[in-house]
């Protein structure tokens, strides 16, 4: 028993690992591969989204209530870059936008450079406010005519029409330019003022591309985005794909007839072109997932990373030294939110359509929270599997919830008034079960699966 | 309407109707949900995030009561049943609170977690109230009001008066205003007078100097959940009277409930008080659409043509966000100077 567990303490991720990797492979062979290997890419995408909050967490104590707000940032710059421009809309209401725009940052640059000058604070209000009202009016009418555009299919300007991939790297850019603003104003205060901006300002994104239809098509979503991989049809005609599928499927296919045999390799090759494109994508979220891991250790076990350590170790030791605590934790604050919205733009890009609706806190914010501190917080291994493990029991709570109502239904009458009441209302359990499993770790194991070993400085 | 002359009175009626009145009872209701705020981040020492479903839970108890005291016939004709089962409701809310943080807070107390630790716990409290109040009354919004809906109608202000533009006082706004005030005035009387309130005030100010006096922390933890619990059940009520229950909206109030709080200085209830007003105000008067407004205060060559409206409804919680920063940036500690927890 004690070798059990000196086995367990000294190969606990690798057991980890392999025990999900079971189960997923479990899943395969009952369920379906197509099933699995999207369980895995969500997985993916929330370990890298993990990976940049437990960044925050992990090195520098910065809790971020915000996620989904910069998730979003990098959802919205997927559609910016990737779709084509909407040339009757630009015509019709993009130089006013343009200039709405720009009177607005005037304004703000004019109000902020005043101010520095020491001009009369209401001097500068009264130029702050006339410039909004300015703003306003242009910005309005700018909308409006953009909105006006064939509103059923665009209604928007549209994006600059550029690889999609490059929109990865945006995502992160506007995610950290959002992050830097929060941070330059809370990261000097006390620490649960970071909490409160970040929650606020998440929301406000949110609200945004909710109501601003000009911007990225608001409630109506964008569809039919590009992709980084091939189409199922496309790779349906590849003949490399229809010569796999048959050697795979040789010793079937051997004694059919000529006409079976086309019959069943198609089915087989529509199916494993599902597989395969899902794989491309496996791979792509896999490389950014090790390259940031790796990036991330490294940039750890430098001097800069001792610097990290040291300061989270002790903030006034650290801050004797000589050591800005204030511009360190702005650098990993913006660092993480720049991770998370890479891997939100990963998310809407593999989901190939932007659905404003979809970010909720519970999905955004808090799953990716529960992830970081089941897997253990502070430990980049412990967040992936976090986000494997959470993922998992998020995705197959559905079913679960809908099979215990099943099983009640068994023993209720139908059309029971109770039975619809819970049938009705399943899915909010949810958020009392994430929340639960938070809790719990936090109370009795908070070094979660994968505690974060004590590194000596 | 049509008329071209300048016309001062009904111009102020109007903002009466649609700007005072709101804004007076949306302050207050935001006032009490920032002084439980305030409360539990002076004794407890963290920012409750759970606040705003909290609300919502007390309400929800409401809810229930209401309905089946409707369901028996107890009900007093002109008086929302509502308030009346208040009392009761601020029970089962203080039960809820007091269990939560057996279960939950007093171990961090008991290790001496850092505040961010206790914050983010409440996060988890927060979800988990949030999905029992969605799981017993649904996500959808509804309304509990009933009784007499006003104190007077605009039809009765325009009688009386002769006024073109009328006024409505609203029972709920009536209650809301009434009630935040006593129980305001209750706190405060409670703080500054009672033995257990200045133990409460010597425990938030020093907590070891409090121990070594001989006050019970653990008697001080309770009271202060009571408090609370009273606090929210009411301001979660009232808010609900007002403006219909929701429970995604009650999980958004604790952006204006966090910026009254730190706009009046975190850990001061006067300012807290003061902020929530200011919040309702503002947010209120940036959204209104002052075209009638101008219509009645302009000559008629001037009349304005658009809503002159200067942030859309939809955005109006982007304005307490707005606060936020601008405080934060100006004068964080707030208007009135609020205390800065430090980790132990």
């Amino acid at each position: 028993m004690n070798n059990l567990n000196n086995v367990w303490q000294s190969y606990r991720a690798i057991i980890s690992f392999a025990l999900m990797g079971l189960v997923l492979l479990f899943v395969g062979f009952n369920q379906s591969w197509a099933l699995v290997i999207g369980i895995i890419n969500m997985s993916l995408i929330s370990a890298i989204m993990a990976l940049g909050v437990n960044i925050q967490w992990g090195y520098a104590g910065l809790f971020n209530v915000g996620i989904m707000g910069f998730a979003a940032l990098g959802g919205v710059s997927v559609v910016l870059i990737s779709q084509q421009p909407v040339t009757e809309a630009i015509d019709a209401g993009g130089i006013k936008m343009l200039f709405a725009l720009a009177l607005g940052a005037a304004t703000i640059a004019a109000g902020v450079l005043l101010n520095r000058r020491g001009v009369n604070k209401w001097l500068i209000s009264l130029i702050v406010v006339i410039g909004y009202l300015f703003t306003r009016f242009y910005f309005s009418e700018a909308s409006k005519l953009i909105e006006k555009v064939d509103p059923a299919i665009t209604g928007y300007l549209g994006g600059f029409g550029l690889p999609i991939m490059l929109s990865w790297i945006v995502g992160g850019i506007a995610a950290a330019g959002a992050a830097w603003w929060i941070g330059k104003i809370t990261l000097s205060l006390r620490s649960d003022y970071l909490a409160i901006a970040t929650l606020g300002i998440s929301e406000i994104i949110i609200y945004v591309i909710k109501n601003e239809d000009w911007f990225v098509r608001g409630l109506k979503n964008v569809y039919g985005l590009q992709r980084p991989v091939p189409y199922e049809v496309d790779m349906q005609k590849s003949e490399w794909l229809q010569n796999i599928v048959a050697w795979i499927h040789r010793s079937e296919l051997q004694f059919l007839s000529q006409s079976e045999q086309i019959k069943i390799l198609s089915d087989y090759v529509r199916e494993a072109s599902v597989v395969f494109i899902k794989l491309s994508y496996s791979g792509l979220f896999l490389v950014i997932l090790v390259a940031f891991i790796v990036l991330s250790n490294l940039a750890l076990n430098s001097p800069w990373g001792r610097k990290v350590r040291a300061i989270r170790d002790n903030e006034v030791a650290a801050s004797a030294m000589g050591k800005n605590i204030t511009r360190q934790h702005l650098q990993i604050f913006v660092i993480g939110s720049a991770i998370v919205g890479v891997a939100g733009a990963l998310l809407v890009t593999y989901d190939g359509i932007f659905i404003p609706t979809a970010y909720q806190p519970l999905r955004f914010t808090f799953l990716i929270w529960v992830m970081v501190i089941v897997g253990g917080s502070g430990n980049n291994l412990g967040s992936v599997l976090g986000a494997f493990i959470m993922w998992f029991i998020w995705i197959q709570s559905g079913p679960i919830g809908l099979w215990v109502v099943e099983m009640l239904g068994n023993y209720v009458q139908e059309g029971n008034a109770s039975l619809e009441f819970i049938e009705d209302r399943v899915h909010y359990l949810r958020l009392i079960f994430m929340g639960s499993i938070m809790l719990l770790i936090m109370r009795f194991s908070p070094g979660g699966i994968l505690p974060e070993k004590n590194k000596e400085l | 309407m049509t008329s071209d002359s300048i016309d001062i009175i009904n111009a102020f009626a109007l903002l009466t109707n649609f700007v005072l009145l709101p804004a007076l009872s949306y302050g207050s209701q935001l006032a009490l949900g920032a002084l439980a705020v305030t409360l539990v981040y002076s004794v407890l020492r963290f920012s409750n995030f759970a606040q705003g479903d909290s609300m919502a839970f007390g309400t929800m108890i409401v809810i229930l009561l209401t309905g089946f005291m409707i369901s028996r016939g107890w009900t007093i004709s002109g008086i929302p049943t509502a308030l009346l089962v208040i009392p009761i409701a601020i029970v089962f809310t203080a039960m809820y609170l007091l269990t939560m943080d057996r279960l939950i807070y007093r171990h961090y107390r008991k290790i001496k977690a850092k505040s961010i630790t206790i914050v983010m716990s409440s996060i988890g409290v927060m979800f988990v109230t949030g999905g029992i109040v969605r799981f017993v009354l649904g996500a959808t919004a509804q309304k509990f009001e009933d009784g007499e809906r006003f104190i007077f109608s605009v039809r009765e202000f325009k009688a009386y008066t002769g006024l073109e533009q009328g006024i409505a006082f609203k029972t709920s706004q009536f209650l809301t205003i009434t009630i935040a005030f006593l129980l305001v005035a209750f706190v405060f009387y409670f703080l500054q007078k009672t033995k257990t309130g200045k133990a409460m005030r010597a425990y938030s100010d020093n907590k070891e100097l409090a121990l070594l006096s001989g006050i019970d922390p653990d008697k001080m933890v309770q009271i202060t959940w009571l408090l609370v619990a009273a606090l929210t059940t009411i301001a979660g009520a009232l808010y609900g009277l007002d403006k219909g229950f929701a429970p995604q909206q009650y999980h958004l109030l604790l952006l204006p409930i966090f910026a009254s709080v730190i706009v009046g200085g975190i850990g001061s209830p006067i300012g807290a008080i003061a902020g929530a007003f200011l919040v309702a105000f503002s947010e209120i008067l940036l959204t209104y659409a002052y075209k009638k407004f101008l219509i009645y205060l302009l000559p008629l060559s001037m009349h304005p043509s658009s809503l002159v409206q200067l942030i859309g409804t939809e955005y109006k919680y982007a304005i307490s966000f707005v606060i936020l920063v601008i405080v934060l940036l100006i004068k964080p500690t707030g208007l009135f100077k609020g205390k800065v927890i430090v980790d132990e």
